[in-house]
């Protein structure tokens, strides 16, 4: 490559920082805003303030945000689990097993990961209503494996396809003990394509917002997307878009965390689960 | 498919039982430890659609059960009559060409820049890039709707070169607004159609690139003879996936317009149906009708363009 080329695409590299990070940085800005600060039209704002902070952790809108922010991690963590236990069976019997039906199984796994949200709320509204579920960590915790399931299926069989699981017999030939063969050897090899799994079903639960929206009423059940497309401000002659972007940048913490620490794990498993040669 | 399915039962079955009792075994074991997902992923998806089908058969509000009533393809017939429909399905058949045209071709300079990026770059970028896809839809759509807004945005001033003044509203008209919403989603899963298109780049053969070299070929030439044919595959399931995923685009246009000035779509009007008119009828019939149109698509692309998509399992 000549030197032309290579600065020329280390600038296509940096315009791919700025474009990734600008909007995160704008959110940001503005949540440091104070409500007079708001409309200055400007990127930055012109004194740093924590008001908005303060709001949504401590002060009026706390009511609103903090459960919400416990509901959204328990119920994402909850669906991440069962969906990776499930996953986890099915994928090693997909991986391993000879068996008719695994086609049908990953298919269906397909159509389910296609299937347009809004069309499995309607019934599920009438029929919450009904039996009780509505506005509860289960009634959310069920819907949402439908978005965790399928993408944990295909990602944990790609990974477990790559297994080595003549290994598991060398150790036994080695004299290790069947339990032992699986704890020291297939453990430890699939237990990162597992954990990559549970990262990026934990993204796809923690980015709901219809069936969070359409399942739940209350703060006993409603999850962060739902409460920050609800929420109107302490009162209405105030702005709501400052408290707004603090809640943001709140709940973005913790993916922007798991994809720093995990980025090169988190590709190979999305590209894995679509696109594998 | 791997290799390893040939010779798996010593593992599973160390008795090593023979032949016929053998396969039938692990027959049955396969459904054991694969039966509960495939049974979980139908009753959260299957049922319901059903459970809508019949639904949308009846005049059926929650308020006013008693006077439920079966009406047969009744709600259909009002709906495909009502020009509500067709806006939302036309806004809804929009969104989804522009983002997906622009998410592909966007996309593709970002799997080149990403390819072709020094070493040390690399691991930068490959985290950045993650940053879109990771960040919440919502987080998104009010990153971009207090951007434009009059009251908090920064745009107007930074575009009054453009004519842009104080008071441009953005979501004043049907047609500013579906160019912001169609901007944020851009934003959002670009990086995702990228990450597919970068895995269809790294399966060209270098060999074929090196040979059109000495023959002579332009980058240009490469690019269009040898590059996009060795990867159609994966553009396809790129933009199958993301035109399904755009086809449900709801999280943006809520935050962003809640529908206003005609910026309706499918999934949102369902939603309207259902949720706050609870017209439990009238909103299992838009479901259906978007889950149909879904099922075209995908129907479509997989006959049409003959996407094959166990291909793109690898298997």
């Amino acid at each position: 490559m000549s030197t032309r080329e290579k600065v020329g695409w280390g600038i296509g590299g940096l315009l791919i920082v700025v474009y990734c990070l600008f909007p995160v940085a704008w959110i940001i800005s503005l949540s440091f805003k104070s409500s007079d600060d708001i409309s200055n039209g400007q990127f930055l704002p012109t004194v740093f303030s924590g008001a908005n902070y303060e709001q949504i952790l401590v002060g009026d809108a706390a009511g609103l945000f903090l459960p919400a922010l416990v509901n959204s991690f328990g119920i994402c963590i909850i669906a991440t689990f069962i969906s990776c236990l499930l996953s986890m069976f099915a994928a090693y019997a997909i991986a391993r097993l000879d068996f008719p039906g695994k086609k049908l199984i990953l298919s269906t796994a397909l159509a389910v990961a296609i299937f347009p949200v809004i069309s499995i709320v309607t019934p599920l509204f009438n029929l919450w209503r009904q039996i009780g579920l509505y506005n509860t960590w289960p009634g959310l915790i069920i819907p949402y494996l439908s978005l965790t399931l399928p993408i944990s299926i295909w990602t944990l069989s790609a990974f477990f396809r790559e297994i080595p699981w003549e290994m598991e017999q060398a150790a036994q030939v080695d004299g290790a003990t069947p339990w032992q063969a699986f704890r020291k050897v297939i453990v430890p090899l699939a237990a990162p394509g597992v954990f990559t799994t549970a990262i990026i079903a934990f993204f796809l639960a923690w980015n709901d917002f219809v069936y969070g929206i359409s399942l739940t009423s209350t703060e006993a059940a409603r999850p962060v997307p739902a409460a920050l497309g609800l929420f109107s401000g302490a009162s209405q002659f105030e702005s709501p878009n400052g408290p707004i972007a603090a809640a943001a940048v709140i709940v973005t913490i913790p993916v922007v965390l798991l994809v720093l620490l995990f980025q090169r794990r988190i590709v190979a498993g999305l590209t894995n689960g679509a696109v594998k040669g | 498919m791997s290799a390893t399915l040939d010779r798996p039962v010593s593992a599973v079955d160390p008795s090593g039982g023979r032949g016929n009792d053998k396969s039938r075994a692990e027959r049955k074991l396969g459904w054991y430890l694969a039966g509960p997902a495939f049974v979980v992923m139908l009753l959260v998806t299957a049922y319901p659609i059903v459970q809508a089908v019949f639904d949308s058969l009846f005049d059926y509000r929650l308020t006013d059960p008693q006077n439920s009533s079966f009406v047969g393809l009744g709600n259909y017939g009002v709906i495909l009559t009502d020009s509500v429909w067709w806006t939302s399905f036309g806004v809804t058949t929009f969104i989804t060409v522009v983002t997906v045209a622009v998410e592909l071709v966007l996309g593709f300079g970002l799997a080149l820049v990403m390819l072709n990026a020094l070493k040390a770059l690399r691991p930068v970028l490959r985290t950045v890039i993650l940053i879109p896809y990771a960040v919440i839809t919502v987080v998104s759509a009010f990153a971009w709707q207090f951007a434009f807004s009059v009251d908090s945005g920064f745009v107007n001033s930074w575009f009054s070169f453009l004519g842009a003044t104080p008071e441009t509203d953005w979501f004043g008209t049907q047609g500013l607004s579906l160019f912001v919403i169609c901007l944020a989603e851009i934003w959002k899963t670009t990086p995702f159609i990228s990450l597919l298109l970068l895995a269809g780049l790294a399966q060209v053969p270098d060999v074929l690139q090196e040979a059109a070299k000495v023959d002579g070929a332009s980058w240009w030439q490469r690019l269009r003879r040898v590059t996009l044919p060795n990867m159609k595959a994966a553009i396809m399931v790129a933009v199958l996936f993301r035109t399904l995923d755009a086809f449900r685009v709801f999280d943006s246009v809520f935050v962003m317009t809640a529908g206003a000035n005609n910026t309706e779509t499918v999934s949102f009007l369902a939603y309207r149906q259902t949720i706050e008119r609870v017209e439990i009828g009238l909103g299992s019939a838009v479901s259906v009708l978007l889950f149909l149109s879904v099922v075209l698509i995908s129907a479509l692309f997989i006959k049409g363009f003959k996407v094959d998509l166990s291909q793109a399992r690898g298997e």
